[in-house]
């Protein structure tokens, strides 16, 4: 009965969709602004890698509220299950020797490839949020496979999540205080196009970015482990 | 046909939504709602994604010297996925949170269940 009611309602939104879609070429141009910022993006903020451009230059506001979203969930995640009784139901599985050696060779590389990914945020695919996600995926390997779990030292995690904003704070500050008078103005100077030390702010903020996500979504897997011992 | 032939990506986007729609209408358990709206989710990142393709166009890199700007693909869907992926974690974060309390008090994920029983 719920089964029936439910497909012909999503049958009725499908009916609705084609109908809309139908209109919308595929693979056409729609927005003008994208152009703009192919365009004059390079000139405007120096990063090769365009969506790098309008995430931290054109949109870097935007970006500080999708950070500040990220905190709030660490933030919460942990006070929800803050207030649970601890109870020790122990039983975990000793990891395996694969598990155990490959953690141990593979662990550097993973944080090493992180750093590479937001470092690089300006020039190639990926960029703070991108290589946040894979350092966080090294301590997941960390978790799974060390024998006697190993805590996160929650001091140094916090110290890299609060640096890494007020890193991005004060940029954006200063950037409000210098030159053409708007937030996250670029003040730095743009470099020459396509190298490391190029495009101004933005390889600063994107490491100020990977080192915070990183450590927060490190903090929303151990709060969750923590919680399911 | 020929709109399955033009519109893949539209169709599996949608697809992926009305599936994960499904799962979150008639599933009982909250685990599995909280997967139907991550399938939910990933339709509608996909679905934005497809917007923005311009035919034949590459990413929007100028990582070698060959690329120009008319050949790109347009930039601003892919920065909003980008926002909207992290916003995903956020909200399965919290999501997954509830999911622990739930059990602790509880004792069961059966909304049905959870339902019935007074705080």
């Amino acid at each position: 009965m719920k089964k029936g009611v439910s497909i012909i309602l999503l049958l009725i939104l499908l009916w609705g969709v084609v109908a809309a879609l139908s209109e919308m070429p595929f693979g056409k141009a729609k927005l003008e602004v994208a152009g703009h910022y192919t365009d004059y993006g390079k000139e405007d903020t120096g990063a090769a890698n365009i969506v790098t451009s309008v995430v931290l230059g054109y949109r870097g506001f935007d970006t500080l509220g999708e950070v500040t979203v990220l905190f709030l969930a660490c933030i919460g995640l942990a006070v929800v299950l803050s207030t649970l009784k601890k109870q020790g139901c122990g039983a975990r599985q000793t990891p395996s020797l694969i598990l155990n050696t490959g953690f141990r060779f593979l662990f550097p590389l993973i944080l090493l490839f992180g750093t590479y990914v937001f470092m690089h945020g300006h020039l190639s695919p990926g960029g703070g949020f991108q290589g946040g996600a894979v350092i966080a995926s090294g301590f997941v390997l960390m978790y799974l496979s060390v024998p006697k779990i190993k805590r996160l030292n929650h001091f140094v995690s916090t110290l890299f999540e609060s640096v890494g904003g007020l890193i991005f704070l004060v940029i954006g500050l200063i950037g409000l205080k210098l030159g053409s008078q708007y937030f996250l103005n670029n003040f730095l100077p743009n470099g020459e196009f396509n190298t490391l030390l190029s495009a101004g702010i933005i390889p600063v903020i994107y490491i100020a970015i990977g080192f915070k996500v990183g450590s927060e979504l490190s903090k929303i897997i151990d709060v969750l482990l923590e919680e399911s011992e | 046909m020929s709109f399955l032939q033009n519109y893949a990506y539209y169709t599996g986007a949608f697809g992926l939504i009305l599936i994960g729609l499904f799962i979150m209408m008639t599933k009982r358990n909250y685990i599995k709602i909280i997967i139907g709206l991550s399938i939910l989710e990933t339709g509608v990142n996909l679905f934005l994604i497809a917007v923005g393709y311009i035919s034949g166009g590459t990413a929007p890199i100028f990582s070698r010297s060959g690329i120009t700007a008319e050949k790109m693909v347009d930039p601003v869907p892919q920065a909003l996925v980008l926002t909207a992926i992290v916003i995903g974690v956020a909200v399965l974060g919290m999501a997954l949170a509830l999911a622990i309390r739930l059990h602790k008090h509880f004792g069961t994920l059966n909304l049905l269940e959870i339902r019935e029983q007074r705080w």
